[in-house]
């Protein structure tokens, strides 16, 4: 856009406008930064009174995370040959002694295994359904797509204990199927509304163009209408994944031993007597690593692709 | 390629035929595509659905799987309809959903407006922003408690640090006091989900063509005029949306608010949803519980059927 | 027994139960279903001389507090097989043996010679009879646990504070023994400043979301003369529950929040008592005594800075403690009973009990607690016997769950959000409760 143009905005005005979105930027990222700070704290400095915006970093946080510990006394640890690596000093310097190795392994797995399966069978059985709503008559399609949406209006607790049953009988209780099944009934609606509306912007000429040229529907829809709503795709994606992520009540009440995911998980670590809040931390900033790489890697389709053409005729 | 044979097929297919087998494909098609969705809504969604129906008129209760279970008609839905501590969690819930939106809304639009005048790194910070509601719920209600501690946490010393020190950090408490509880858990969500609405505006300002702005300085119409006259009813049907996915989610909020007050102080800041679980899952009385879900469900419904027409006229103009 | 020689009797006894099992013991697995909390991981540690002696592995299902009983009770509810043995709440077993969850132990204990006569009554009564006060017994005592307080001995000791005590008060200023002295105290520290820092009275429950607030107002409602029912008359609550007494120590309870709480213990209960006690904040802590190990090793408040003291006494004399902690049972619907039963026949053992209490786990038999070096083992060591003998325990109906979400309900929004009075909060928990019995066809 040239300088010259009538719409684009002043210099002076960009200047203020850069500095607020700045500084809202500043305070919306200190409760995070606090987080991630908080696991590099030491026990005592994380509750300390007052909070301690300077501290002497530790590893503390991410040892107690990936390990689980057991109190020993002086005498005992007098005892034991010298700590083998760094991770057994900072455990031993605290009175205590690796026992193994933590869950926290294997929840972030099984949050990565659910996650991203429910994200992509979402977005798998979405664009198909999107697909059909957008191009084809299908009968009663407003309500049918009224329908959809209203699926994710009711509160997962009401269905909890139904689901609960119906899971048990099935065999799905607290099995990463049955998990990814869940959340992607649950996502579906948001993916067929979002990509409905993607769907809806790529002209039907480049289809039947695709078609003229001897492509079936199928093939006219695989060549064609899935490249150009690659970016619908995209962002869809992101909120799929942030919800299949995150969410918790459903997990707290389904799942426990194989199935459990991160988030029921994190909040609960526990320390000597009360919660290891650095431990915490660095579990929810672990936890946050893989979404927010996600989105950075979709950035481009995040800000540029999501036009929710839901909204366009 | 494995498709290169159908290609070629389909090459060779003589118009008439292939076109007879497309017209034929394409309901085969639409069914196929939409019916596993179809399916899956039925046994995640409607099966569930039907099955709390059909357990709110009883008196069942899941934790006495040995009692029979007696069907009580309309009982539960007159209980809970003329129970005033369930009008109470009901206005508690408005407060949240009207404040949390009204909030994101206008601070969401504000800055996908600011963000729009495409200044340096705007994306960089768009990308910044938008990591709060990355985070999980459950995490970050209980983080919260953390931040709110008068004594241990970041926020009441950052309000001391605001007013230069006129407000000490022990001398109010968020999460304890009747009159600020219900703002502390709207200031966590706002905090959270500001970002999607402002990434949905954002979407809805993008959309919108330049030579519109074009031809309007041509009329020297003012930017006061050009705004209102022009950007907000064209992102309104964005911010619209918007709106209906957050209030959707927040007429459900759980997890949030159980780690932040847990329903407290009092019932302050009972949310339906909590209340809903404390029934549901505490007392165990499955058939109130599964009634008072209907109720919520069928409220929610309502709104949103309005809603949504409301919408679709908006979209139309 | 030192370190070395512990390690080579734990292998030898693993080879010895090695050569014995190794042949049945092929994928044998036993799940214990618990809270995660310290307790927990102690007892993980402790069971592989289980492992070792048995040759059946243990798995293990620990939920958070917060969710415990809703997953657990969810789990059980619905005949599920996930937990062969289950320390649940001591509250469940009215549940657990009405509606057939628990399998009843008295033959099992006849047949091993496991007599509840050796473990310490209240936590007999507390965690394994149903009904109470008859011999029929449901699971083993295994964590014993009760609300007791801690206070800084380091804060206590010092010569200035000990004269600005004596000058306000015109006493000493020693651990209180009443309920009025208590509050003198921390009346006293509220808003004092020590080593540069503003601190607080005391740390005492208030959290809304579970059960919190209810257990920290019955620790202290019990010495004012509370009485859940008429000793005569079973579920006759008027006059009880809403005694003159009882009255008078809900009063307490909130001018106790009121005067001498840090600003923002509005939600407190276990952790944040924990959080709020270690980062010298409050001079007095109300918690249970499952966090007592973990103050002596913390760097702030052990090593002889904490004094450990017994509830105190209501204005009549009368002394009462809240019970906390849990029993031990065997699932109704695990295929596995005879391997859960084993475990619970090792875990009754005098050693295995002897190692528990080594560990941080609060044995509850006798010749343990008895023995005449115990109450030297540990700071707290005799603090727990004391306490342990003048519980009380909530209700634990099968009903309880809702008996106290009317109580949370009610003692929060008198207590925290300050509305109505305590007469009022009580008339109305003998309301909510008569009707919960009344639906249960109990009145």
């Amino acid at each position: 856009m040239s300088a010259y143009s009538v719409t684009a905005p002043s210099r002076r005005s960009k200047f203020f406008a850069g500095a607020l979105v700045l500084l809202y930027t500043v305070i919306t990222l200190l409760p995070l930064l606090w987080i991630i700070s908080t696991g590099f704290k030491t026990g005592p400095d994380s509750i300390a009174y007052p909070p301690k915006v300077v501290f002497s970093p530790s590893l503390e946080g991410y040892v107690n995370l990936f390990t689980s510990r057991t109190r020993a006394t002086n005498e005992q640890l007098a005892e034991m040959p010298p700590p083998a690596n760094w991770v057994e000093e900072i455990v031993r310097r605290r009175n205590e002694v690796i026992t193994g190795p933590s869950r926290f392994g294997e929840r972030f797995m099984n949050s990565v295994i659910i996650g991203f399966g429910s994200t992509f069978l979402s977005i798998f059985l979405g664009t198909l359904a999107a697909y059909a709503f957008s191009r084809f008559r299908v009968p009663l399609k407003d309500d049918l797509m009224f329908f959809i949406l209203s699926t994710r209006m009711m509160p997962p607790i009401a269905v909890a204990i139904p689901i609960f049953l119906m899971f048990r009988g099935l065999g799905l209780s607290d099995t990463h199927l049955g998990m990814i099944l869940l959340y992607t009934g649950v996502n579906i609606s948001l993916a067929v509304w979002l990509l409905k509306g993607f769907i809806d912007e790529i002209p039907r000429e480049y289809e039947e163009a695709a078609l003229i040229d001897g492509y079936t529907r199928f093939q006219a829809f695989r060549k064609v209408v899935l490249p150009q709503a690659a970016t619908g795709i995209a962002s869809t994606a992101i909120f799929c994944l942030i919800f299949a992520w995150n969410e918790y009540a459903f997990a707290v009440l389904l799942t426990s031993g194989n199935a459990q995911t991160a988030p029921p998980f994190i909040p609960t670590i526990i320390g000597v007597g009360g919660q290891d809040w650095p431990a915490v931390a660095a579990g929810a900033t672990l936890f946050l690593l893989p979404v927010m790489v996600f989105t950075i890697l979709l950035r481009k389709h995040l800000l540029r692709g999501i036009t929710f053409g839901a909204v366009r005729k | 390629m494995a498709e290169t044979p159908i290609d070629r097929l389909a090459r060779n297919t003589p118009a008439s035929v292939a076109h007879r087998v497309r017209g034929l494909s394409d309901r085969a098609i639409a069914w196929a595509f939409v019916t596993p969705t179809i399916l899956l809504l039925l046994a995640i969604n409607i099966f569930p659905l039907i099955w709390t129906i059909r357990l709110s008129f009883t008196n069942f209760r899941a934790n006495r799987p040995n009692e029979p279970v007696e069907f009580v008609g309309l009982r539960n839905y007159q209980r809970i309809l003329t129970d005033p501590d369930i009008w109470h969690t009901m206005q508690a819930t408005a407060h949240f959903l009207f404040w949390t939106l009204f909030f994101q809304v206008v601070i969401g639009f504000g800055l996908a407006w600011l963000i729009n005048r495409k200044f340096k790194g705007n994306d960089l910070l768009t990308t910044l922003i938008v990591l709060p509601m990355m985070l999980s719920p459950a995490v970050v209600g209980n983080f919260w408690t953390f931040l709110y501690q008068p004594q241990i946490g970041l926020f009441n010393y950052a309000v001391e640090f605001l007013t230069g020190g006129s407000v000490a950090a022990s001398s109010f408490t968020m999460l304890g006091s009747v009159e600020l509880a219900p703002w502390a858990i709207v200031i966590v969500d706002t905090w959270m989900w500001t970002p999607f609405v402002m990434l949905i505006c954002l979407a809805g300002l993008r959309s919108i063509p330049d030579y519109i702005y074009e031809a309007a300085e041509v009329d020297r119409a003012s930017k006061w005029r050009q705004f209102w006259t022009m950007t907000v009813p064209l992102v309104l049907p964005f911010l619209m949306l918007a709106v209906l996915f957050r209030g959707i989610e927040n007429f459900k909020m759980f997890d949030l608010v159980v780690q932040l007050t847990g329903g407290g102080p009092g019932d302050t800041t009972l949310l339906t949803s909590i209340e809903l679980k404390r029934e549901a899952f505490e007392k165990w009385r499955t058939g109130f519980s599964s009634a008072y879900a209907i109720i919520l469900f069928v409220t929610v419904f309502g709104l949103a059927s309005i809603y949504v027409k409301a919408l679709n006229k908006v979209k139309e103009r | 027994m030192n370190v070395g020689t512990r390690a080579i009797a734990a292998a030898a006894v693993a080879v010895a139960g090695m050569a014995g099992t190794a042949a049945q013991a092929q994928d044998k697995t036993l799940t214990l279903c618990w809270a995660a909390w310290d307790p927990a991981n102690a007892l993980v540690e402790l069971s592989k001389d289980f492992e070792a002696k048995s040759g059946i592995k243990m798995k293990f299902e620990f939920v958070p507090w917060p969710n415990f009983a809703d997953r657990m009770l969810n789990e059980l509810n619905s005949g599920g097989k996930l937990c062969d043995l289950m320390i649940g709440d001591s509250q469940w077993i009215g549940a657990g043996a009405e509606s057939g969850h628990y399998i009843k132990l008295n033959d099992f204990f006849a047949a091993n010679g496991i007599d509840m006569a050796n473990f310490v009554p209240a936590t007999v009564t507390g965690y394994a009879e149903w009904p109470k006060g008859t011999p029929n017994y449901w699971a083993l005592p295994a964590f014993g646990d009760v609300v007791g307080w801690t206070y800084r001995k380091d804060w206590f000791e010092r010569p200035e504070i000990q004269a600005a005590f004596k000058e306000q008060y015109g006493r000493d200023l020693t651990p209180p023994q009443t309920f009025a002295e208590l509050m003198d105290i921390a009346k006293f520290f509220q808003g004092r400043e020590i080593d540069g820092k503003k601190v607080y009275g005391a740390s005492i429950y208030t959290e809304r979301g579970s059960e919190g607030i209810t257990m920290g107002v019955m620790d202290v409602l019990y010495s004012f003369g509370f009485e859940y029912q008429n000793p005569e008359k079973p579920y006759d609550m008027q006059g009880f529950v809403n005694s003159p007494g009882a009255v008078a120590g809900l009063e307490y309870y909130k001018a106790l929040y009121d005067c001498c709480t840090a600003p923002g213990a509005s939600n407190t209960y276990m952790g944040e008592g924990i959080d709020a006690y270690k980062s010298g904040q409050v001079a007095l802590q109300m918690n249970f005594a499952f966090t007592w190990p973990g103050f002596e090793v913390d760097p702030n408040v052990g090593g002889g800075k904490t004094g450990y003291l017994v509830n105190p006494a209501g204005p009549d004399g009368k002394r009462f403690a809240q019970l906390g902690g849990q029993g031990i049972s065997v699932v109704s619907y695990s295929e596995k009973q005879a391997d859960a039963l084993e475990y619970i026949k090792w875990f009754a053992q005098p050693d295995v009990q002897e190692k528990w209490w080594s560990m941080g786990g609060f044995s509850t038999l006798r010749s343990v607690v008895e023995n005449p070096s115990f109450a030297k083992s540990q700071p707290y060591a005799q603090t727990y016997l004391d306490s342990m003998a003048i519980v009380k325990d909530f209700w634990a109906d099968p009903s309880y769950a809702t008996l106290l979400q009317d109580a949370q309900k009610r003692f929060h929004d008198y207590v925290v959000a300050g509305n109505g009075t305590a007469q009022e909060a009580l008339d109305g928990l003998v309301q909510d409760w008569t009707t919960v019995f009344e639906d249960d066809g109990k009145l």
